[in-house]
């Protein structure tokens, strides 16, 4: 029960970063590729109806997360704080300039909102890349299992303690970058058509390579910071399927985009974040939360994992629910198939 | 009280005070805009389908406060009391992921739709993401109720040999019998929200059109300031009644059974009494463990608590201290302000309902100035009836189970709440001064026949050519002006040509 609810928050936090991420990409991307009113609202529009309901993903990721593991909620919360409250600021300054920026036809209102929207953007992009490094590098679980982590202490001199931030983590962080501007970019091509869609096509074959570097240099990094993940991966060589699929799917999205085939190309993309993804939790389980320096310690499935009888009952709405969203979430992708033609009504 | 604690309750005093004006509106008003849109689609009537759009845009505005306010909430369990968090999780874990999978996704899915979907939608189908949004907040409220009954009064849980909570029957926390009382008592509060903005709003309007010097497009809006007062004070009236009547009557008997301190807290009792008198006014005085100027109604709390006039009501002096809420004033007062209100709200309720069936209420304007100026304090009542609520629990995060002082983040210091608590009351200042300023404008704009979207600049970018530039500047009378014309009407008739503003976005291209 408790691996199946693994999995099952893992999926919820997979589906988050492929549709919060061509969102969070596309924003990253918003003052590169579209420099006009007409052309920023056309970005704005293209992620309008759908960018709400991807956040929602992280929210209900999270509300499964204190149902199945409590206590990882907790010492994970607590113990990142500080970059957790930033991420919070992020998020609101981002939703408030979609939400506020087309209510003013003002030349100097829109650009101040258009600035905030795209920085915001990329930042979150960066902070999602180095929560996902700081837990798979393992943060320094006390023996109650709470820790709590400064952001830059690792950058100093004497290294003394442990940060959010540090060269393992950074590099997670600009990969995500990269990950989702790629994403962003793929989705811009699918959903716009003149400037925009040429400009995506230019950032898309601008990050694409670097995309690959930084891939291969945190997959090194990683099996030389967690040996959990090479052990474990050892242990079931067929694992080995998932990075490669990861792998398979960033090389055909750059060739499906060069013959012109835009969705397969996104989808290409989407299977690179899932699939990379699935390979670090698959690395990591039964870990949810390594300790850093004292494997001991770590919060695995079972010692952070809610009561038995929580877990069970929660299957029986979680499954209706889920089968509602996703009717929701296709009615929603139907309506707004194809194209983006800008509509006075929109953002 | 350590510090620390001190700022984490604090913290999330302030985020939620914050946060809970916005949701309270959006309920509130999502009834108000589904009954609107109701009207529309079986009269065919335009007006109706007019009225709910223009508070579609202010509700929009709100959703979005709502939302991004809402966030740091479910995050705050987690970073400012993961002790309180894991210790609960096990049993409030089901309601917080529940009302994500049913809530959030439908609320989040249908809001665009609602917003900017009624050209593209048939009428049908824009009535129903309508209705998906007000479904889904209140899914919302019924969802996070549950959690604060819980918190409350538990039930439903065992504890387990570690100490953690765990539920043991998922009907029991759902059908908490705190749970109904409360969830219906904050509901009616949301709704005399809603309906006290419509109704002051409406009032607005009308005492505006009536002006001698009023233009023929304030005229206009009056008319549809008498939409509002009418469906404002036809649900504000019930609504009013409902909070009192019998859900908070209920409430208070709840309280009273199972949180005695709390009950004696709020209503200023320190001694017990058979025949316990109700307190309307008077300022506890925590030294001498007395009500300083009392004016009392005698023996009515003992009636109202148990219908009988000789009831014994037991006060806080009966009660061991370390299980008093710990601020007995502050308590005591956002208790006597929510009743004090909610009782007027009747009032006013029932004077304009009168005036309004006596076919008085819009050449009254004395009663209009008082619905316009009355707006501001249903927001009051409901934040203080929370304050209520949640003072009344202390010192307790789960009553009788999990005391306050053990729920909060150990590991993180008193200055790193007070970080974040510096940088939340940055953000909420910017955002309510933003919200303001944007409702205040639409506000201004008026219901009167802009059919939605942006101005000049939208119908510019989405032709791309100067034609309608031309329709844009084309002032056409209130109910008929298209496009940006209707942008405008808070300038009056003389503004500058608004067309120049879009023109100079175009100058990149």
């Amino acid at each position: 029960m408790e691996t199946l609810w693994f999995y099952l928050v893992a999926v919820m936090v997979a589906i988050y970063v492929v549709l919060d991420g061509f969102d969070l990409g596309a924003g990253a991307l918003h003052l590169f590729v579209a420099r006009t009113d007409p052309e920023r609202r056309t970005v704005l529009q293209s992620i309008g109806p759908v960018w709400d309901g991807n956040e929602v993903w992280l929210l209900a990721g999270g509300g499964a997360m204190v149902l199945a593991f409590p206590k990882l909620y907790a010492s994970g919360f607590s113990g990142l704080y500080l970059p957790l409250m930033m991420v919070l600021w992020l998020l609101i300054l981002r939703a408030i300039s979609i939400e506020f920026r087309s209510h003013l036809e003002s030349p100097i209102w829109r650009p101040i909102w258009d600035v905030v929207f795209s920085l915001s953007s990329l930042l979150l992009a960066v902070f999602l890349g180095v929560f996902l490094g700081n837990v798979v590098r393992g943060v320094p679980l006390g023996e109650d299992g709470y820790f709590f982590t400064p952001l830059w202490t690792s950058f100093r001199t004497d290294r003394s303690e442990l940060g959010v931030l540090d060269w393992y983590t950074s590099t997670v962080g600009m990969t995500s970058l990269l990950a989702l501007t790629y994403h962003g970019a793929m989705w811009l091509i699918l959903k716009t058509e003149g400037k925009i869609r040429n400009r995506a096509k230019k950032a898309a074959s601008l990050a694409w390579p670097l995309l690959l570097v930084f891939t291969g240099l945190v997959t090194v990094f990683t099996f030389g910071i967690q040996p959990q993940v090479s052990t474990r991966m050892n242990a079931n060589p067929i694992s080995y399927v998932l990075p490669s699929a990861a792998l398979v799917g960033i090389l055909s999205s750059r060739r499906f985009m060069a013959r012109g085939m835009e969705f397969p190309a996104f989808l290409g993309s989407a299977a690179f974040l899932v699939f990379m993804l699935l390979s670090v939790v698959f690395g990591l389980y039964p870990m949810v939360l390594p300790g850093a320096g004292n494997p001991g310690a770590s919060l695995t499935i079972f010692n952070a994992s809610g009561p038995p009888y929580a877990l069970r009952v929660a299957l029986f709405w979680w499954v209706p629910g889920m089968v509602l969203v996703g009717f929701y979430t296709a009615f929603i992708y139907r309506q707004m198939a194809g194209k983006v033609k800008l509509d006075e009504e929109g953002y | 009280m350590d510090p620390a604690l001190f700022f984490h309750r604090f913290h999330f005093a302030f985020t939620i005070s914050f946060h809970y004006l916005f949701p309270q509106f959006t309920m509130g008003m999502g009834l108000l805009i589904v009954i609107l849109k109701t009207r529309a689609l079986r009269t065919g009537d335009d007006r109706f389908e007019k009225a709910a759009r223009f508070w579609g845009k202010v509700f929009g505005l709100a959703f979005a406060m709502g939302v991004v306010t809402g966030i740091p909430m479910e995050f705050q369990f987690g970073t400012n009391w993961a002790r309180f968090s894991e210790a609960t999780g096990g049993v409030i874990g089901q309601t917080l992921a529940m009302e994500g999978t049913f809530a959030f996704f439908l609320e989040s899915s249908f809001l665009g739709l609602f917003l900017f979907g009624h050209k593209k939608l048939s009428p049908r189908m824009h009535w129903l993401s309508a209705f998906a949004v007000f479904a889904g907040s209140w899914i919302s409220g019924f969802f996070i109720v549950a959690t604060n009954a819980f918190m409350q009064h538990p039930v439903g849980y065992e504890i387990q040999p570690d100490g953690m909570l765990a539920l043991n029957s998922y009907w029991s926390l759902l059908l908490n019998p705190w749970l109904l009382w409360q969830y219906l008592h904050t509901m009616a509060g949301a709704v005399v929200t809603g309906a006290f903005v419509m109704t002051g709003i409406g009032a607005y309007y009308l005492l505006l059109g009536q002006r001698p010097d009023a233009s023929e497009e304030t005229r206009g809006h009056a008319e549809y300031g008498k939409i509002f007062l009418r469906l404002g004070i036809m649900v504000g009236l019930p609504a009013s009644l409902f909070v009192a009547f019998p859900t908070g009557d209920m409430q208070a008997i709840k309280v009273a059974e199972n949180q005695p301190a709390a009950f004696a807290s709020m209503e200023g009792l320190f001694d017990s009494e058979e025949g316990a008198p109700l307190v309307l006014i008077g300022q506890p005085d925590m030294e001498n463990m007395r009500l300083d100027n009392p004016v009392e109604v005698p023996r009515v709390l003992s009636f109202l608590t148990y219908r009988r006039f000789d009831a014994e009501v037991v006060g806080l002096k009966e009660i061991p201290r370390d299980e008093w809420p710990d601020n007995v004033p502050l308590h005591y007062f956002a208790y006597h302000i929510m009743v004090g209100l909610g009782t007027l709200f009747i009032g006013i309720m029932i004077l304009a309902g009168w005036l309004l069936w006596r076919r008085r209420l819009f050449e009254s304007r004395a009663m209009l100035w008082l619905l316009m100026l009355a707006v501001p304090f249903p927001f009051i009542a409901n934040t203080t009836g929370w304050m209520t609520a949640e003072l009344g629990r202390q010192p307790w995060l789960v009553y009788g189970v999990l005391r306050t002082e053990d729920g909060f983040s150990a590991t993180v210091s008193a200055g790193n709440a007070i970080f974040s608590l510096l940088g939340f009351m940055g953000l909420y200042l910017l955002l309510g001064i933003l919200f303001l300023f944007l409702t205040a404008r639409e506000i201004g704009h008026g219901p009167g026949g802009h059919p939605g979207g942006d101005g000049g600049a939208s119908s510019d970018a989405g032709e791309g050519g100067d034609g309608s530039n031309g329709k844009g500047s084309a002032r056409g009378p209130a109910g008929r002006s298209a496009r940006g014309s209707g942008r405008n009407p808070g300038g009056g008739s003389g503004g500058v040509p608004h067309t120049d503003i879009p023109s100079a976005f175009n100058e990149g291209r």
